[in-house]
């Protein structure tokens, strides 16, 4: 590495993340540490598998239209990925802190975002509110593309947005509810009512689902 | 409220969710004086609903006759009678519900409805002296990644489809293993796991919080059916895959909560490699990790003794007119004051 000292920032389930300098910039060396509870072989398979499909998939993001961290550089053996660091909070930290219509804004621009995935076939797989992170030009940066995968169906649509709901649920209860009714909107302005008809339906179908789901709106 | 000549309160649980049929009596303060229990074993696959209803009604006096008799306990020194309302089989709860509601009305005393799921959770918080932790429920019917924030024990994570002790049992009866009388077929797999030496390649599913078994569990019979690995092999792979997946989510839940504990519990709590998984993760995150009590981890009528005495002492009782089941009852639609309690 560039020689700096790496400050661990996050340590994460999936990865570490670190923060250093790297030839006079700022950046982010996410690094999947080995899984001591796996079997070497599994974790060996399942590590480097992620490492490569990350950048690969982060890059696909940018050219549907959804900002990303730019990819420096990849070292599969050590199964870490060198980024840009992005300036800005997590939408985690700073949603229970806006006003309504700054949230609800916000929750249309995440929406817009998650729809214009979908639209090229990306299913983020981990749509959290501590990956998207919100930049000071008010654009929000989609990062952790770690369990993505490409599909244009609708189950993994509506299992991604299910996960975005969940999600809001359990962190955000408060607000979950509006939150994700101007995500839906938001996703209706990039991929149209239509589709949006159908995902909400397969939504709604995958909550059923869950085998202890009372029949409810 | 009616207290016997040594001053201490106790309640009957009951819970027939599903194959068992338990009855239990528990001191108010915590103590677990009896917990009787008789499975229903079908001859051939897996629970017939209307079979396992039919056998609790026709156990339900004996178990009960036990659980009082064990405790040393008079039914007239019952102060409570806690009831599993749900989830599970529509049938079998309402035979337990049905037993509840009569001892209840005939003793006098008050009736309260419990959350299977909140009684899995609570009697490992009441064995192991977890206070906060993220719990992964795993049973037959359940796969539940869990912790406690504002109010309720909120789902951080949970199957999609089949539940972990489900694809166990069904890949077990897939591949002709047999049940022996009293080990589940878990325990089965488990011993033939630790034979195997070939990690056989079979699908890793986690979709963010959630777990997908039911594509794993069609990879490992085929693998099986095609002479892909030995049987000990399969057993051995399915359970690296299957676990590696619940570990991982689990470790995400703690590393988003930040949670001091670590807890195992429901029937599928009884693995061994579970547990040392799970231990790894709690030493990484700092946390402490405990496992439920083997004779308290799969469905029995302590833990809805103890999870009713919980409730009751925050204030909830369940009148005769709302004692109805819920057979889809979610765990997070539980309003839980008494752990609110516990924390202070």
């Amino acid at each position: 590495m560039g020689g700096g000292s790496a400050v661990l920032i996050k340590k994460g389930a999936e990865a570490s993340l670190y923060l250093e300098m790297w030839h006079n910039r700022k950046v982010i060396m996410k690094r999947r540490h080995p899984k001591l509870y796996r079997t070497t072989e599994l974790d060996t398979v399942i590590r480097s598998q992620r490492t490569a499909h990350e950048p690969n998939i982060i890059h696909q993001a940018k050219k549907a239209g959804v900002p990303t961290p730019t990819i420096f550089k990849v070292d599969m053996e050590e199964a870490n990925i060198v980024m840009e660091f992005v300036e800005g909070k997590q939408v985690k930290e700073v949603l229970d802190t806006l006003s309504k219509e700054e949230r609800l804004q916000l929750s249309i621009l995440m929406g817009r975002m998650i729809g214009r995935l979908h639209k090229h076939g990306i299913i983020h797989g981990d749509l959290t509110t501590s990956n998207m992170i919100l930049s000071p030009y008010g654009k929000i940066v989609f990062v952790d593309f770690g369990l993505s995968e490409r599909s244009v169906e609708l189950e993994p649509k509506g299992v991604d947005l299910h996960l975005m709901k969940r999600a809001l649920q359990s962190t955000h209860y408060k607000h979950a509810t509006e939150c994700f009714k101007e995500i839906m909107k938001g996703y209706a302005e990039s991929v149209g009512q239509e589709e949006t008809k159908k995902v909400a339906a397969k939504i709604r179908e995958i909550e059923k689902r869950g085998r202890y789901v009372a029949d409810r709106e | 409220m009616t207290t016997n000549n040594s001053g201490c309160s106790y309640c009957l649980g009951i819970e027939s969710t599903a194959d068992d049929f338990g009855a239990a009596v528990v001191s108010f303060d915590g103590k677990v004086l009896s917990n009787a229990n008789d499975a229903y074993t079908p001859k051939k696959g897996g629970i017939h609903p209307r079979e396992a209803a039919r056998h609790h009604a026709e156990v339900a006096e004996k178990v009960l006759a036990e659980a009082f008799e064990t405790a040393a306990v008079k039914p007239r020194d019952i102060s409570l009678v806690a009831f599993a309302q749900g989830p599970g089989l529509g049938p079998c709860l309402r035979t337990g519900a049905t037993a509840a509601r009569a001892l209840a009305s005939y003793l006098d005393v008050p009736l309260v409805g419990v959350n299977h799921c909140v009684g899995h959770i609570e009697v490992g918080k009441l064995a192991t002296g977890a206070k906060d932790p993220v719990t992964l429920y795993v049973s037959g019917g359940n796969t539940i990644i869990s912790a406690f924030e504002a109010h309720r024990y909120r789902i951080f994570g949970e199957t999609l489809d089949i539940a972990i002790g489900n694809c166990l049992d069904v890949f077990a009866r897939a591949v002709g293993l047999q049940q022996k009388k009293g080990a589940p077929f878990g325990a089965i797999v488990e011993q033939l796991a630790l034979k195997g030496e070939k990690l056989v390649s079979l699908p890793y599913t986690v979709k963010g919080m959630d777990l997908s078994f039911s594509g794993l569990l069609t990879a490992a019979v085929s693998a099986f059916q095609s002479n892909n690995g030995s049987i000990e092999d399969v057993c051995y792979s399915l359970q690296e895959v299957a676990f590696s997946m619940l570990t991982e989510v689990t470790e995400r839940a703690l590393a988003h909560t930040e949670k001091p504990e670590v807890l195992l519990t429901g029937g599928v709590a009884a693995n061994k490699k579970l547990q040392s998984m799970l231990t790894v993760i709690a030493e990484e995150h700092d946390a402490r990790f405990c496992v439920v009590p083997l004779k308290l981890a799969a469905d029995n009528g302590a833990m809805i003794a103890w999870a009713g005495i919980l409730a009751y002492k925050s204030g909830i009782t369940t009148p005769l007119d709302k004692s109805y089941v819920d057979v889809k009852w979610r765990l997070e639609e539980v309003y839980a004051p008494w752990v609110e309690a516990q924390l202070c």
